[in-house]
């Protein structure tokens, strides 16, 4: 069987992949991954998942233009120049 | 020598033997996964055996690398057990593994209780990595329990591991390619 | 070539990178797992001649370095053949390749290690050759390669230091100890300058123009130069290639390597290869009860 394991260099970090075993059993892939992920005290901690138990998703779908999910949806410049403007606050360069 | 460096010793060989023998494994066991683990296993028993050479050596003012190389092959007080070659036979090896890491438990054990501060903190260094030995030994166990050359390997070195009357034939071939370099320049640093 | 093969062709050009589940080139995925798959054999033939010196190593200090390099190895033909066995060659298919002669790996491999000398000189040059491509592997447009490459390169840093440890306390030494190390760098100067391959222009090899490498083979070659050979000379070693020297422009130049023993060697005929590969093939054939015991799918 696959086991993919992940690995955390220092606390606070986040767990990002490392490879895989192969292992009878959970008890085995353990053995292994700590020794193969962890003999030169590179990682902290790891995650060791069967690669079964593992769901990639690979698609995603944007078929209307969801701009309200991205920076361009949000085009400030325009009003906050009139509303600076109208405060009498614009810098020169507005003006 | 003191009662100390007479107990530190034979364990202190017994790791330095059994740790060579084990690192012949390297690059040809089984499988890959195994191999790497095994060799962590091989390089801790060596790691284990130059800490307890070292506080002998402080003691008799000499070094941990002049234990371990520059005796006489008669000077050693290894277990016969752990001075057979055993590759390319697994069965064995397992086998070996696991009567040793049980009769090496009740040693350490017994150390840590000493009334020798020293001896007492190395003793619980050392237990605490020998816990993932004894981890990865029952871990075969379990596997190749029902295995008949595996039982059959147990039986035949189960008599084996206290015996200390002399070395086996294959010790003297051993202590000779382990010392065929260092012996190569005299006196040199290597 | 088709619009398919085309576009690919530009995206990896272009830096792109590829993941496993991807659609990929037929020609692309066969060069590829053909590449990858010989620097796994060469991991683990590479293994052999330096185990032979983990059971003579003169200290407590060198058993244990040169025994967690050797495991290193180890680690990285694991990691490799994850990788080729992910894009569809299982690891036992290509252990059978390497024992049957059917695949290649490295042409260092081949030769003999004589003494305390080679051991150094193998972890310090030998290890040096490797990482200048390993490094270029860094980019290789087949990601997952490229993200083993990153934990293979950082344990061989280690291996050098090692390896530098070694001769610098061996020219410090006794004259019988520089000695081993002139005769050793002697011995391993051909096969060190074969190492990188011939000098294909880049842009002619299958492998530079799908950007699993990134780094022409004379390119591979001058980087070694330039990095060791100072190192080489300062030590008050000499090379055995009278013509080796930097010119002007800052290219080296050298007496051309012998292609033709490295055409010989790496087709299997070696000083070293049967040997070793018949020791792999014995100790494969004694274990293969341990294999069927622990790694057999369950039902």
């Amino acid at each position: 069987m696959i086991y993919e394991v992940f690995r955390q260099e220092r606390k606070g970090q986040p767990f990002t992949h490392a490879g895989s075993v192969e292992a009878p059993n959970d008890e085995y892939a353990d053995s292994y991954a700590r020794e193969q992920f962890g003999r030169r005290g590179e990682s902290v901690a790891l995650w060791v998942v069967a690669r079964s138990a593992v769901h990639e998703i690979d698609e995603f779908v944007d078929e209307l233009e969801k701009n309200y999910h991205r920076v361009d949806g949000y085009p400030l410049k325009e009003k906050l120049k009139e509303a600076r403007e109208r405060a009498g606050t614009a810098a020169p360069a507005d003006r | 020598m003191s009662e100390r460096a007479q107990l530190l010793l034979p364990i202190a060989d017994d790791e330095l033997i059994l740790g060579w023998r084990n690192s012949e494994w390297t690059g040809i066991a089984p499988f890959l996964e195994e191999d790497v683990a095994f060799s962590s296993i091989a390089q801790n028993e060596i790691g284990h055996a130059r800490a307890l050479y070292q506080l002998v050596a402080d003691e008799l003012g000499t070094t941990a690398d002049e234990l371990a190389f520059d005796r006489k092959p008669e000077e050693y007080r290894c277990s016969h057990f752990v001075e057979l070659r055993l590759v390319p036979d697994w069965a064995k090896t397992i086998a070996r593994h696991c009567l040793y890491e049980d009769a090496d438990e009740r040693r350490i054990k017994e150390l840590m209780e000493s009334d020798d501060a020293e001896v007492a903190g190395l003793a619980a260094k050392i237990d605490r990595e020998e816990a993932y030995h004894r981890m990865h030994a029952k871990m075969w166990f379990d596997r190749l329990q029902d295995e008949p050359r595996f039982q059959e390997a147990l039986e035949e070195l189960r008599p084996l591991v206290d015996h200390r009357e002399e070395h086996v034939p294959e010790f003297e071939q051993l202590w000779s390619e382990m010392t065929e370099v260092r012996r190569s320049v005299a006196g040199a640093t290597w | 070539m088709e619009a398919r093969d085309q576009e690919f062709l530009e995206y990896v050009q272009s830096g792109g990178q590829v993941e496993t589940s991807d659609w990929m080139p037929d020609d692309y995925r066969a060069k590829l797992v053909k590449f990858i798959e010989m620097h796994g054999n060469s991991e683990l033939m590479g293994v052999l001649p330096e185990r032979e010196w983990i059971l003579r190593a003169p200290t407590l200090q060198r058993k244990l370095a040169l025994t967690a390099k050797v495991q290193d190895e180890v680690g990285h033909s694991q990691l490799i053949y994850r990788v080729v066995e992910d894009l569809g060659k299982p690891r036992e298919q290509c252990l059978e390749d390497l024992i049957s002669g059917k695949a290649k790996f490295h042409n260092v491999f081949h030769y003999p290690t004589k003494t305390w000398g080679d051991v150094g000189v193998i972890a310090w040059l030998v290890d040096a050759a490797a990482i200048i491509s390993q490094k270029a592997l860094l980019k290789c447009s087949y990601a997952p390669y490229a993200r083993i490459m990153k934990k293979i390169c950082w344990e061989e840093s280690f291996h050098i230091l090692h390896g530098r440890d070694v001769i610098l306390t061996m020219m410090n030494g006794a004259d019988a100890q520089r000695e081993l190390v002139q005769e050793a760098l002697d011995r391993w100067w051909g096969p060190l300058m074969q190492f990188h391959g011939n000098p294909i222009a880049k842009e002619e090899d299958p492998m530079f123009i799908w950007r699993i490498k990134s780094q022409g083979n004379g390119e591979a070659r001058q980087q070694f130069l330039d990095g060791y050979v100072p190192q080489i000379w300062e030590l008050g070693l000499t090379v055995p290639d009278p013509n080796l020297r930097k010119n002007d422009d800052g290219v080296w130049e050298f007496s051309e390597p012998d292609w033709d023993e490295l055409k010989h060697v790496v087709t299997g005929h070696g000083p070293m290869t049967e040997e070793r590969l018949g020791l792999r093939r014995t100790t494969r054939d004694e274990t293969e009860w341990v294999r069927r015991a622990v790694l057999a799918q369950a039902a």
